[in-house]
């Protein structure tokens, strides 16, 4: 294990030497004549450090499958309708919907009739994918559509998939530099915002499903009157409109909703000329803005509702027919209110609500604090177990340190070759890989010292202490490295970046300890030509 | 060659210190030190952080020294349940704890929106440093997930040391992992350190770490095995503890400088961590010596050294992978 081919020697001082040029980047910026082809790599900082937020959201499938739900119920009174099939109580119950027909003999024509409305989704099956929906009848006359789990599952892909592009959009709106929004798990996306301490509007902004629509009002019900309102009207709050007594105004809104959010085109805050008021200009596609003439003409003189996640933002009185497919809202708003209506508007609607279920914020300045104690840490340590390997080990242990500081380099070099994120438990890990990868320098020393003890001569105390350290060296840092991969699978966040830190640390270490040292000490062996060990 | 000073030997080269001779010793105070923090974790139990349990974070610095009265006057018209206040570093800096709210996720967010407010509105100046909130779900699977990487990492040991070694070695490393977690535990409930994502980093490691150790000595004991093959499995422990003394005693003193200056002054985030892997470092260090070797010597007795008494040859190798 003594021999080294002159090529072996230059390798690992390149490697080295590598490992020192490609830590550069962490702390030198880009330099401005650096090639655009040429990477230049540093680690990420972890939100930790830097100062940032990270939301974790959460899309309610509860709400995707309960309106797939109506929407199978509304195909099947069209589907019954037009086959002339009278059906009793149809209702949704978790993940199906049931109905009955009221002549039984007509159950298989209900389920001939409702096969029309199957179609397939994921990939999976011959002809591309499997049957979304799962029919089936008793003889009593009992129909049960249920939605099968590959449909379930397809149909939570998509509506996370949505929801990450609208996330995306609304977060872009804002102006935040890099963020990261990726799907999480099933039913879950991260957001990761750089450099923002205080996420309050993101939140309000993701926290809105923005749901818009434009309905009529019923002028023949008071909501006020407490009493049921009529089928297809409901009673909705006001979003910032209040009666005299301090609550909500309450509308009576129709159901029916005459234009959808979805056919907007543009929307853009602005002020009223003549008010000075903050509105929200929109413009709507050729779709919305036919439907949206046809509507207006017909009901001259009759409020109509703005609604926004079943809240009435306005209502006012349609003074004439809109034909132009442009309009404007005005709801009583602040300037901030109008301009994120607008970036709602323009980024569309949600699929489903969003909740935040984690949210780890972290101001700028603490982050920096984090970090200049990390270094700190880490150069204090550096100097103590320094000055104990030397004070141990003498000239061996100067090579050893320079195996750590090496072993530092290359480990700092892997992180930045792989784009990892350094997080302050990251720091941490440095830190430990440093006690951790020591230990293979005093195995090896140790052993040396055991076997010069033994009477053997330098050469062969040398030899023996490497390859006989060599099996406890690696048997000792598998089983470190086994649990690290566990806690990279199951850790999240910065607690993962721990877990990378000290595999790579641990993976350099065993080449800086067994290779680089081992090296140094047969160059400076060759040298000297001493009889004894400096151990 | 001239020596400007002496080299430290923190342990004699050689020695013949009789381990196993307090074998009982060892393992029955380990074993009620253990007992006395299964105890603990179930009375007073541990203090779960927010990762595990769920609830608000929220870390303030005001521009005067923090009014601790004021603040939790503040905090109960707020209607934000239970609140734990806890200055750390400077006297401007405040730790606002809150437990999970009642409710779901969205409610968790109104407390973090209202506490927020109310501090920017009641202390002018008022840096919000950070906040965290944790909802029930998460919470549940995080503490799911970090139980199931430390059963895992547990199973993973006895089959890699099983694999390496014998049996023997493997039960007795996993066994002496065992009454090394349950003392960790036990350390985070008399320290009263908040048992979050951290400290199942920081068990991780010391498992690592303790792992590290045993299988040095094992190490030992295997080669040495091979080596000595007549001399009583008993005298043949205390022989490879003797002989790897110095090693893990350097180690040791290497890791804990190493960990020291977090410990010191590492900030709020890693004194914790810190504090509890410099404890992890001095437990797996004696639960080496004194626990993992004298369950080798129960377990092994007669199975890892089919021979007959001291003082006769024998040439019945040690199975050996």
């Amino acid at each position: 294990m003594l021999f080294f081919a002159r090529w072996k020697i230059w390798s690992i001082v390149g490697l080295c030497l590598a490992g020192v040029i490609l830590s550069l980047p962490n702390v030198i910026p880009r330099p401005s004549w650096w090639p655009e082809s040429v990477p230049y790599a540093a680690m990420n900082l972890g939100l930790d450090l830097r100062g940032g937020s990270y939301l974790l959201l959460e899309v309610d499938m509860p709400a995707v499958v309960r309106e797939r739900l109506v929407n199978i119920q509304d195909q099947v009174r069209t589907r019954m309708r037009a086959g002339n099939i009278a059906i009793l109580g149809i209702a949704a119950r978790e993940n199906a919907v049931v109905f009955q027909v009221r002549d039984p003999a007509q159950a298989a024509d209900a389920v001939r009739a409702l096969r029309e409305i199957v179609t397939n989704v994921g990939t999976g099956g011959l002809g591309g994918g499997t049957p979304d929906l799962d029919i089936q009848s008793t003889p009593d006359g009992t129909v049960t559509i249920l939605l099968t789990e590959v449909a379930l599952r397809d149909k939570a892909t998509q509506a996370v998939e949505q929801s990450i592009e609208i996330v995306r959009r609304r977060i872009d709106e804002t102006g935040v530099n890099e963020p990261t929004i990726a799907r999480q798990g099933a039913n879950r996306i991260l957001v990761q915002l750089p450099g923002v301490d205080d996420p309050d509007r993101i939140k309000r902004l993701l926290g809105t499903t923005a749901k818009m629509t434009f309905r009529l009002l019923d002028p023949n019900f008071d909501p006020n009157s407490g009493q049921r309102p009529p089928p297809g009207v409901e009673i909705m709050r006001a979003e910032n409109e209040r009666r005299s007594d301090g609550q909500a105004t309450l509308y009576a809104v129709r159901q029916r909703v005459e234009v959808e959010g979805a056919n907007l085109t543009r929307a853009s805050a602005g002020t009223n000329p003549q008010t000075g008021e903050w509105i929200v200009n929109f413009e709507f596609d050729s779709l919305g803005a036919r439907r949206f003439g046809d509507v207006t003409r017909q009901n001259v003189g009759r409020p109509f509702a703005i609604v926004l996640d079943d809240k009435v933002i306005s209502a006012p009185v349609i003074r004439e027919p809109i034909t132009g497919g442009r309009g404007q809202i005005s709801g009583r708003f602040t300037a901030r209110d109008a301009q994120d209506l607008a970036v709602l508007l323009r980024a569309g609607a949600l699929p489903a609500p969003l909740t935040i279920v984690e949210e780890r914020t972290v101001g700028p300045d603490l982050g920096a604090d984090a970090i200049r104690a990390g270094i700190a840490s880490i150069l204090v340590g550096l100097v103590l177990v320094f000055g104990f390997i030397i004070w141990s080990y003498g000239l061996f242990g100067v090579f050893a340190c320079l195996g750590l500081v090496a072993n530092l380099f290359l480990t700092v070099a892997a992180l930045s070759m792989l784009h990892a994120t350094l997080t302050l438990p990251g720091m941490a890990g440095l830190l430990l890989t440093l006690g951790l990868s020591v230990d293979a320098n005093i195995l090896i020393n140790e052993r040396i010292r055991e076997e010069t003890a033994a009477g053997k001569s330098p050469y062969a105390a040398m030899e023996a202490g490497f390859s006989r350290a060599f099996s406890t060296i690696v048997d000792s840092n598998l089983t470190t490295l086994i649990k690290m991969m566990l806690l990279f699978a199951f850790g999240s966040g910065p607690v993962r970046g721990f877990a990378v830190t000290i595999t790579l640390g641990i993976l350099t270490s065993m080449f800086t300890a067994t290779v680089l040292v081992r090296l140094m000490m047969v160059v400076w062996l060759r040298a000297k030509k001493r009889q004894t060990l400096p151990v | 060659m001239i020596r400007l000073f002496p080299r430290l030997r923190l342990f004699p080269d050689k020695t013949d210190i009789k381990f196993m001779k307090g074998r009982f010793a060892g393992v029955g105070l380990s074993a009620l030190l253990s007992i006395i923090s299964v105890v603990l974790y179930f009375h007073p139990g541990l203090n779960y952080g927010i990762d595990f349990k769920g609830g608000i974070v929220i870390e303030a610095r005001t521009q005067a020294p923090a009014d601790f009265p004021a603040i939790r006057g503040m905090l109960q018209t707020l209607n934000v349940g239970q609140a734990g206040l806890q200055q750390f570093g400077s006297p401007n800096d405040v730790l606002i704890r809150l437990e999970r709210q009642p409710g779901d996720d969205a409610a968790q967010q109104r407390a973090v929106e209202r506490v927020r407010g109310a501090l920017q509105q009641s202390f002018p100046g008022v840096q919000i440093r950070r906040v965290e909130a944790v909802g029930a779900s998460v919470s549940e699977e995080l503490f799911r997930n970090g139980m199931l990487a430390l059963g895992l990492s547990m199973v993973a040991m006895l089959f890699y040391i099983w694999f390496r070694f014998e049996w023997q070695f493997g039960v007795g490393a996993v066994v002496t992992l065992l009454l090394d977690i349950t003392k960790m535990v036990g350390f985070y409930v008399v320290a009263d350190f908040q048992f979050n994502l951290v400290a199942i980093a920081a068990l991780l490691t010391v498992m690592g770490y303790s792992i590290n150790d045993k299988v040095v000595v094992y190490d030992r004991v295997r080669e040495n095995l091979r080596k000595y093959k007549s001399m009583p499995l008993r005298d043949l422990i205390d022989l490879s503890i003797n002989e790897t003394m110095s090693r893990t005693v350097g180690t040791s003193v290497a890791t804990f400088l190493a960990t020291l200056p977090l410990a010191l002054f590492g900030g709020e985030a890693l004194e914790e961590f810190a504090w509890v892997m410099l404890f992890g470092i001095v437990l797996a260090t004696s639960s080496s010596i004194f626990i993992a070797a004298p369950i080798l010597l129960f377990l092994g007795e007669d199975k890892l050294r089919r021979g007959p008494p001291p003082g006769k040859t024998d040439d019945a190798a040690p199975a050996t992978p």
